[in-house]
Parts: structure tokens; C-alpha cells; sequence
């Protein structure tokens, strides 16, 4: 039997893909070659991949506290690469990969 | 500096969100050999080629990340030594029962300006490497998994990177080997030094989070090896941050790539060796992305933004 696959919505650039139930959220856009959630780590340690779900079902893994807390994780606020889809999804990008390299700090006088 | 006092990066604990999924990364993809087990319910690792005890050592938690770097030093008059230099200097200076890690002597524990935990330490279990120490044979570093030489360096990412520098060259004899300034041409981006002749033992990037990890890198034999490394990578899915690719900086060929957790790792070869007597190697803010990726040409942003 085929493995089911969903809709994914990204809702803030409008693009749709088609995501595994057996594939992570974050997995299926990039496999496609699609754009639109940032991609970092893609084992939830880094937290650039921060979505919202604003609807749908899917299974997540265990999140990462340095990024997703208790009331998000209820909420549905959750890092694209430890959820798998087990339903069409509607998903908002929450995450962003920050511009470090502006970052300068003086060093000690 | 000759081999006295810090002799070399000794072992690794790192945070996992799942034991079961990344015993099962580090054996089979990493092919580690697992060796012991606490009461804490950490897992301890080694290389085949290692002759301690332990390098990398996983506690479960529900963050990822870095809890520590250890140090391996000369003997038991020079861990004393050195806690009192650190104590002069103005670290305060913790002592960390012999047997809290397996098979591990006392360690010292300070924390960096940058706020990662550092050890040393000087006693470790030689459980050695399976030939051993009479008319051995040369092991052939055969079967599944990537099996690397060894644990060899860190990368750090932290704001102090000045103070770090500091302290690891002025207390525990580390030597500069190479910068990376920022466009104003003075302040540090990036230092990379060493406790041996090695290229690096350690590195650090200045980044406006304290207690980061970029990376817990391991040695190979052969830039075929790391090649061979990236092909075990992709048959097991392994998430790649980026490479094969070599490193202007140090020279080394590299594939960085993310355990279960999101930890990077490295799996690397090659670079030069470093004596005290010679002169840092500096790059400039407009040449970083030859530097940090020496064919591609440019920096991704994964590289100065994905941490954990």
C-alpha cells in the first residue's frame, strides 16, 4: 500500500507541497525543492525551522525546550523537522535564520 | 608546546533528546564502540582506535547541546598545577569527584568567559585499542560505521571569544594558530588554537548567545575516508550541513553534519602541523568565505547561525 501523503500549506508565501506521512514536514518541502520554511539542522537542535500549525493533525518527536516550550508545543507551535503530517496542514513561519554576522561586540578595554 | 601539560581534547558530553535513537547513530552510523553505562543513565562512547576509556559521553535531556569539554592532562602534579594558575587568574575553580564520570579520575571544572564548562583532568582507564602494548598487529578499521580516529577538537560559539583567548594562552599554554577579523579589521570573529602541534585543539566564534556548540569534530585517516564518510552519511539518511569540502583555514577536509539532536559533528582529515615558534595566520573579514569553505568560496548561513 502506498504511504499516505498530504497538502502542506506554507501560509505566508502561498506554496503548497505534497508531504509523506513517513517524511518530516521540513523533509518533504525540501525533497521538492521548494523554499519557505528556513532549513537548519533538520534534527531539532537549532530551532531555525519554528512553525505554527493552524490546522491539521500531525505526530511530532520530542521538542527541543531551548526552542519550543511546554504552551507552544500545545498551541502548535512546533519545529517543522520533528512533525510528520498526518493530515493536510496549514503551517506559519515562526522561525528565522538570524544575521549574525551583524552582530559585533566590542572587545574588552 | 611540547607535550607537557594540556596534552590534548580528552572527552565530550553531549545533551540528546532521545538515548535510544542516538546510541543507535553513534554505534552504527558514527561507528563508535559503546562501553559503559552510569547510574545517571549516561551512555559512554570510544573510538576503536582510542586507548581511554570514553570520549563522548550522552545524557538525555530535553535540550541539545554541549554540557562539556574535557581536557586531558599530564599527571596528577600538573592538574594541580594548573588549578592553581586558573585559581590566580581569577577562575573559580571546581572539583569533580574521581568515578562521577566512568572509569575518570578527579576532574577540575571551570567555566569559560564565554559560559561553557571546561575540565582537565589527568586520569583515565587505558582500556586500549584491542592490538596491544607487545609485538602488536595494525587493527584494520573494517565493518559498518564511519569509525573515525579520534574525539580531536570542538568549535565553541560564545561572546567573550577575547577573554577565552586569553585564558587558554596565558594559563594553560595554548598557542594561536588562527584568526578570522571582522570588518573593522581588529576585533576577533573566529580563533582557533592548539595545546599540542596539531592545528587546532579548540575553536571559538564570537556569536551574541553564550554556551553555544557548532561542532564536536573527529579525525579520519584519509580525505577517501571522509569521502567514504559522506557515502555511510547518505545511506542512513544523516542530515548534512554541508561538504565533502576542505577548510582554508587549518587546511582540513571536512563533511559537517547533525546527529538525532542536532548537534553538528565533523568528520575530518588532513591540516598542518603547528609550533609555537610560528606566526598566526590571519584572515580578513573579506576573504572568510575562502577561509571557512575553501572551494565553494562562501559562507552559508547555517554556518555562523545554526547552533545548539
Amino acid at each position: 500500500m502506498a504511504t499516505p501523503t498530504f497538502n502542506v500549506l506554507i501560509t505566508d508565501t502561498g506554496e503548497r507541497y505534497r508531504c509523506r506521512s513517513d517524511q518530516t514536514v521540513l523533509a518533504g518541502m525540501e525533497n521538492l525543492g521548494r523554499k519557505g520554511i528556513p532549513v537548519g539542522c533538520r534534527q531539532g537542535g537549532c530551532g531555525v525551522c519554528k512553525v505554527a500549525v493552524l490546522s491539521g493533525e500531525y505526530q511530532a518527536k520530542v521538542m527541543n525546550r531551548d526552542h519550543i516550550s511546554k504552551e507552544d508545543e500545545a498551541a502548535g507551535r512546533v519545529l517543522a523537522c520533528r512533525i510528520r503530517p498526518s493530515s493536510d496542514l496549514e503551517v506559519q513561519v515562526l522561525g528565522s535564520m538570524k544575521k549574525n554576522v551583524c552582530y559585533v561586540r566590542k572587545p574588552a578595554a | 608546546m611540547a607535550m607537557t601539560g594540556v596534552l590534548r581534547p580528552g572527552h565530550a558530553q553531549l545533551r540528546v533528546l532521545d538515548m535510544e535513537e542516538s546510541v543507535k547513530f553513534y554505534t552504527e552510523v558514527m561507528g563508535l564502540v559503546e562501553t559503559g553505562r552510569d547510574s545517571q543513565g549516561r551512555v559512554y562512547f570510544k573510538t576503536r582506535q582510542e586507548r581511554d576509556h570514553n570520549s563522548i559521553i550522552l545524557r538525555e535531556t530535553d535540550r541539545a547541546g554541549l554540557d562539556f569539554f574535557g581536557f586531558k592532562v599530564l599527571d596528577k602534579a600538573t592538574l594541580d598545577d594548573f588549578e592553581q594558575k586558573l585559581q590566580a587568574y581569577g577562575v573559580k575553580t571546581e572539583r569533580m569527584p574521581a568515578g562521577d564520570l566512568l572509569e575518570t579520575g578527579e576532574r577540575v571544572r571551570f567555566v569559560l568567559p564565554t559560559g561553557h564548562t571546561i575540565e582537565l583532568y589527568a586520569e583515565k582507564t587505558d582500556v586500549g585499542n584491542g592490538m596491544g602494548y607487545y609485538d602488536p598487529d595494525v587493527d584494520v578499521i573494517d565493518g559498518p560505521g564511519i569509525r573515525p580516529v579520534r574525539m580531536d577538537h570542538a568549535l565553541i560559539y560564545g561572546g567573550d571569544i577575547d577573554g577565552n583567548l586569553k585564558l587558554f594562552t596565558e594559563v594553560l599554554g595554548f598557542s594561536l594558530v588562527e584568526r578570522v577579523k571582522l570588518e573593522d579589521g581588529e576585533t576577533d570573529l573566529a580563533t582557533w588554537i592548539t595545546c599540542s602541534a596539531k592545528a587546532h585543539d579548540l575553536a571559538m566564534v564570537r556569536h551574541p548567545e553564550d554556551g553555544k556548540l557548532h561542532h564536536v569534530s573527529f579525525l579520519m585517516e584519509s580525505w577517501e575516508q571522509v569521502l567514504r564518510a559522506a557515502d555511510i552519511m547518505s545511506r542512513h539518511r544523516v542530515s548534512i550541513d554541508i561538504g565533502p569540502t576542505r577548510h582554508g583555514i587549518t587546511q582540513g577536509t571536512t563533511i559537517y553534519f547533525f546527529d538525532p539532536s542536532g548537534n553538528r559533528l565533523e568528520t575530518f582529515c588532513g591540516g598542518y602541523q603547528h609550533y609555537p615558534d610560528m606566526h598566526p595566520i590571519t584572515w580578513s573579514w573579506e576573504e572568510v568565505g575562502r577561509g571557512v569553505f575553501y572551494h565553494n568560496r562562501q559562507l552559508n548561513d547555517a554556518f555562523l547561525s545554526v547552533v545548539s
